[in-house]
């Protein structure tokens, strides 16, 4: 049964049918009860299942997840909110040294069946703090689950296996893709682990994640006009990350593309490229080429599209790695 | 539900200008109007187990302490000058309710049954959580400064939602008091009235910084500013914190949401076996907390009841020879985890990222030459 929605309508029915189907799972975030929160992901959610399942809490994110875990020694499966981005790093401390490594350090007898929902990323011409993309900082901390969404279906299926999961999961919801709409089935699941093949290609892979996936969608019709026939990647999980499905892709295309809005420098790009490097070196026919956010702190919302990667920057990466005439060759 | 309750009201501080205590430093029984209906079960008996227990982890801290300096042990934060604000703490308590604490509460660990192998191998370094936190209902010592305060909030929350009434416990120092994580726990316990005890032990110094650095008024009047009432309590008279925390108990357990306890102690040692306190503190104000030493006082007390101190004295020493000898034994047991185990454990499944790391791990180490893996000299 398939009903067309918005991703933030499929969130919503995630949590909906997340809280519906276990008395454990608990939602904890600023404004998300009577507010229904600022993108009204959490909408009626309150009135359904009262205040003690849907808690306002205080303005504290050290506290919002530092609560969650306590709540999960207890056993219950919280699913705290952090209301943008760039609020995350008060909470950075209870994520990196408590959640993350609550399991190794017990070896194992501590479960944190935490998810950590966080709008993510610009487009949307916020003010500072509200258009970031951390992935990287937790991508980088063992024992943390990130994952993206990019349209309904997947986000819908991701959020429900996140919260199924027993792994702490940070769920990283592209803000500016939340009012696009798609099907959705709700008796399709996902596993949180996978990255998906979105368009089987021969010439090149373009590797996305989150708000870029539909961006590199586009890329890839674009392309065709070119003759160019890329195969399109989404990440999705960004820890663990599924570099088998990247590799096995390059070494059908010998060629490697990776875009996303964060800055470039110790990013994921800079993991995808190492791994593909050392898994199938020898089938890369071209250096791979990253396309992404700038490495400067977000810029004021009036620039933000020269700073997001978008179709035209995507298809110049493109154009690098296949050899073709490139924007760099103007000098 | 108990009815004796004698909690303060809302905003109200107990102790302020002096702490609450009933054992006066020499020896005898004052009178308390907050505490005293908290002592009716108090006899000679309890104040007998209470010493001992207070003895037994003297000599533990003491053994420890030794085990370090002889290389067996990496680091040991002795807790000595604070058996009393552990052991009142810990024996006024059910089991049950769940402990959230620092690295310092090894005498609470020793009430909860935290063997003595469990207690070291942290700090010996073969892992990294001596102990099942289900197991005792303590949860893994915290290293992060106040960061098990939320966690104590959390799990308290969780308690009320499911209707029990067990409650968490948040322990922590002096120095916990400036890290936003306990004044957030604090507006998070007071916003929902969660069944959580804050127990501070206010032991004058976060390593080498007085207390005046942390709080500048009473530590137990900033609890009062969220709306958790609190009790300022002789940190070295070992009957007041027990009815202390036998008051608070009863209040929270009550449903009138959280309390808080400092517990005005002092750490006679360093603040662990790496730091130099003749740095930082005088001579002088050591002798005067020596005075106020908490097994002296009950000592002194139980003498003036007519207890055969002297028997008492040996059963302690038997006591604390059986627990530091089963210590040394522990730790001349303890084995070292196989080097592979360090990829057990970091998702609740494995993942194919560290089933490659592991396979490339054994790969190289099957690679070195025996005389290598063997560290042999030939």
């Amino acid at each position: 049964m398939s009903t067309t929605m918005t991703m933030a309508a499929a969130l919503n029915a995630a949590l909906r049918d997340s809280l519906e189907a276990s008395e454990d799972v608990v939602l904890i975030g600023e404004d998300i009860g009577t507010l229904g929160g600022v993108f009204r992901i959490t909408d009626g959610l309150k009135e359904r299942f009262g205040a003690s399942r849907v808690i306002d809490s205080p303005l504290a994110e050290s506290g919002i997840i530092g609560a969650s875990v306590g709540m999960a020694y207890r056993g219950m499966r919280p699913v705290s909110e952090i209301q943008f981005d760039g609020f995350v790093y008060p909470g950075f401390d209870q994520i990196v040294a408590q959640v993350a490594r609550l399991h190794y350090r017990t070896s194992g007898a501590v479960r944190m069946p935490l998810t950590i929902r966080i709008p993510f990323g610009g487009g949307i011409g916020a003010v500072e703090h509200h258009s970031e993309s951390p992935e990287a900082y937790f991508a980088h901390t063992p024992g943390l689950r990130v994952v993206t969404v990019a349209d309904p279906q997947d986000a819908y299926s991701t959020m429900r296996a996140a919260i199924e999961c027993d792994d702490p999961v940070m769920v990283l919801e592209p803000k500016r893709r939340y009012w696009s709409k798609g099907e959705v089935d709700t008796s399709v699941t996902a596993d949180l682990s996978s990255a998906r093949v979105l368009r089987e290609g021969r010439d090149a892979t373009l590797v996305a994640y989150g708000p870029l996936v539909v961006t590199a969608l586009e890329a890839a019709v674009a392309a065709e006009d070119d003759g160019i026939d890329l195969e399109v990647i989404d990440l999705r999980s960004l820890s663990p990350l599924d570099r088998d499905t990247v590799a096995a892709s390059v070494r059908r295309t010998g060629h490697l593309v990776v875009a996303h809005e964060a800055p470039g420098n110790v990013s994921l790009s800079s993991e995808v490229i190492t791994s593909v490097v050392e898994d199938c070196f020898a089938h890369l026919e071209a250096a791979p080429e990253r396309v992404t956010g700038f490495d400067i702190p977000y810029p004021p919302g009036v620039l933000e599209d020269h700073y997001l990667p978008g179709i035209d920057r995507i298809l110049d990466a493109v154009d690098r790695t296949l050899g073709r005439r490139n924007s760099r060759e103007a000098a | 539900m108990l009815t004796t309750t004698s909690a303060p009201d809302h905003d109200l501080v107990a102790g302020l200008d002096t702490p609450l205590h009933v054992l006066r430093e020499d020896g005898t029984r004052r009178p308390d109007a907050t505490l005293d209906p908290l002592l009716a079960d108090v006899d000679r008996e309890l104040l007998t187990s209470l010493y001992l227990d207070m003895a037994v982890v003297r000599a533990i801290d003491e053994e420890a302490v030794a085990l370090q300096r002889q290389g067996e042990l990496g680091l040991w934060p002795p807790l000595r000058g604070q058996e009393a604000a552990q052991i009142g703490l810990g024996r006024a308590l059910p089991e049950t309710d769940f402990l959230f604490t620092s690295y310092r509460e090894n005498a609470l660990a020793w009430c909860r049954g935290v063997g003595p192998a469990e207690m070291l191998s942290v700090w010996r370094g073969t892992t990294l959580s001596g102990w099942g936190p289900f197991a005792h209902h303590m949860a893994t010592p915290q290293v992060i400064i106040g960061a098990q305060t939320h966690h104590a909030v959390g799990y308290a929350m969780a308690t009320q939602a499911q209707g029990k009434d067990d409650l968490a416990v948040a322990c922590f120092g002096d120095g916990a008091l400036s890290q936003g994580d306990t004044n957030e726990a604090m507006v998070f316990a007071a916003s929902f009235q969660a069944p959580v005890l804050f127990f501070c032990q206010n032991n004058h110094y976060a390593i080498s910084e007085p207390v005046d650095v942390q709080a500048t008024v009473p530590i137990a009047l900033r609890p009062t500013g969220f709306g958790i009432p609190s009790l300022r309590v002789d940190g070295n008279d070992v009957l007041a914190v027990r009815a202390a925390s036998l008051l608070a108990a009863q209040h929270i357990r009550a449903g009138k949401g959280p309390m808080f306890i400092e517990a005005v102690t002092y750490r006679l040692g360093p603040h662990t076996t790496s730091d130099d306190p003749t740095r930082y503190r005088e001579e002088k104000e050591l002798e005067h907390w020596r005075r106020r030493c908490p097994l002296g006082r009950l000592e002194r007390h139980l003498e003036q009841l007519g207890a055969p101190v002297g028997e008492l004295r040996t059963e302690a020493e038997q006591r604390s020879q059986e627990a530091t000898t089963a210590m040394q034994e522990a730790v001349a047991a303890l084995p070292s985890p196989a080097p592979e185990s360090m990829f057990e454990n970091v998702l609740s499944t494995e993942h194919p990222g560290l089933l490659r790391q592991r396979e490339q791990f054994r790969a190289f180490t099957d690679s070195l030459a025996p005389e290598q893996t063997e560290g042999s000299s030939a």
